[in-house]
């Protein structure tokens, strides 16, 4: 049976840019700058893998965003191994489609301990990619958040092409803002 | 002090007897006197739980959340390699073959276990059904549950895996699995009120030793525990209580 493994995480491990062995088919490069700084160039396909029916894909973190717990389906679903997964800033499988907007949307509600629950387009190994809907709640031991549970499971498909449209129109106007900043 | 024993209303009639016959070993191992109750649905189980006439519970996960967040109540155990996965039926004869098929409208039979309901809407979200788009009829038990489906007066039915798999070969063949859970994690966890905190280590000892005795294979497969139970600690029940929570519409 398949069960969740609580671990203690590993040090802090940055990411790296990724590279064209690693990926399946031919990438378009993205620079993707992070909210503390660091920035990394993904490779991204348009191959979609399917979420597995009836699964939930389950992590938590700490509260620096770093995994310190998964699931199977969430190791099969990113492509990387659990050793690799665990340590990792979770932005490890943030795909470039997605609105920055979207991501200071989630920090700045469960920074403040309330639920947040949103589609996501989440990048993965080989470069390609997979939709969730999400949800993640603080995680919240003897009144104190020691950081956060994320659960993903199945959206629908109009939910997702709403969100694809969505989150174009969000990306070309963050876009516009940054060519208008001196 | 006598305690007080609720047993979970979706344990299976076929069943109850093995868990009267655990309350009195349990209070021979315990040293004190209690009472065991069949609550005849999960309403009447969450009232005698608010009412404080609960002391020791086999609590869905659902419930766990409630009974932990809310009342102080302390994890036990929880069986070993067993989860609590759901499934959503449909007419074995009827239009819906697959999650595809499934109309922009969906009326549905269920019992009143929070757990199962909670987990086959989430099934149903793929399908585009959020919760105002689903018309629920409870009813007292997964038989009735069965009948409503295979009668047409529902489209589908919700189902606790378990209690499908214990409907009769002829029942199920009127019914067509349409999708099922795959959670792995959520499952039963015995709970104890926290005024009895002091026999939470007792019970896990009474309980560990039925796991190990190979005489008790009968007992504890009719428990729901068939590979025994293990300790459920705080990390754990929290980390459920986490997932439930996540799950709510």
């Amino acid at each position: 049976m398949t069960t969740s493994i609580p671990a203690a995480a590993p040090p802090h491990r940055p990411l790296r840019d990724m590279t064209t062995e690693e990926i399946v088919g031919t990438g378009r490069p993205h620079r993707l700058t992070y909210h503390d700084g660091t920035s990394r160039t993904v490779l991204v396909t348009d191959l979609e893998t399917s979420f597995p029916t009836g699964e939930l894909i389950v992590s938590q973190t700490d509260t620096d965003g770093v995994i310190t717990m998964c699931n199977e389906a969430f190791v099969l679903m990113s492509g990387w191994s659990r050793a690799e997964l665990l340590g990792s800033p979770h932005a490890i499988l943030r795909h470039p489609d997605m609105p920055r907007a979207a991501f200071a949307d989630l920090w700045a509600t469960v920074g403040s301990g309330r639920r947040w629950s949103g589609y996501v387009k989440n990048l993965r190994r080989d470069g390609g990619f997979y939709w969730v809907y999400a949800t993640v709640i603080p995680k919240i031991r003897a009144g104190v958040i020691l950081g956060h549970t994320s659960v993903r499971r199945q959206p629908s498909r109009r939910r997702v092409e709403a969100a694809e449209a969505l989150y174009a129109t969000m990306r070309s106007e963050e876009n516009d803002a940054s060519r208008v900043q001196p | 002090m006598r305690y007080r024993f609720a047993i979970s209303p979706d344990v299976h009639a076929r069943d109850l007897p093995t868990w009267f016959v655990l309350n009195t070993r349990l209070q021979r191992a315990l040293g004190r006197p209690g009472r065991a109750t069949v609550h005849d649905d999960f309403g009447a189980l969450h009232r005698a739980c608010a009412a404080g006439e609960v002391d020791l519970v086999y609590a869905n996960a659902a419930d766990t959340v409630e009974l932990v967040r809310e009342h102080g109540f302390l994890p036990v155990v929880r069986p070993r390699e067993v989860a609590d996965e759901a499934v959503v039926v449909v007419s074995a004869t009827g239009p819906v073959t697959e999650l595809d098929d499934v109309p922009d409208r969906l009326t549905v039979a269920a019992t009143d276990a929070p757990d199962v309901e909670r987990i086959c809407r989430i099934l149903l979200e793929p399908a585009d059904l959020d919760a105002g788009a689903i018309d629920l009829t409870v009813l007292r038990n997964y038989v009735l549950v069965a009948k409503a489906v295979i009668t047409g007066q529902v489209e589908a039915g919700f189902f606790l895996r378990r209690a499908h798999d214990n409907l009769s070969a002829t029942t199920r063949g009127m019914l067509r699995p349409l999708i099922s859970s795959r959670i792995h994690v959520v499952s039963h966890c015995l709970l104890l009120a926290p005024g009895l905190a002091e026999l939470r280590e007792p019970l896990r000892d009474f309980l560990h030793t039925l796991s190990r005795d190979p005489a008790e294979q009968s007992t504890l497969a009719e428990l729901g525990a068939p590979h025994g139970w293990q300790p459920a600690n705080e990390d754990d029940v929290e980390f459920m209580v986490d997932l439930m929570d996540a799950l709510k519409q």
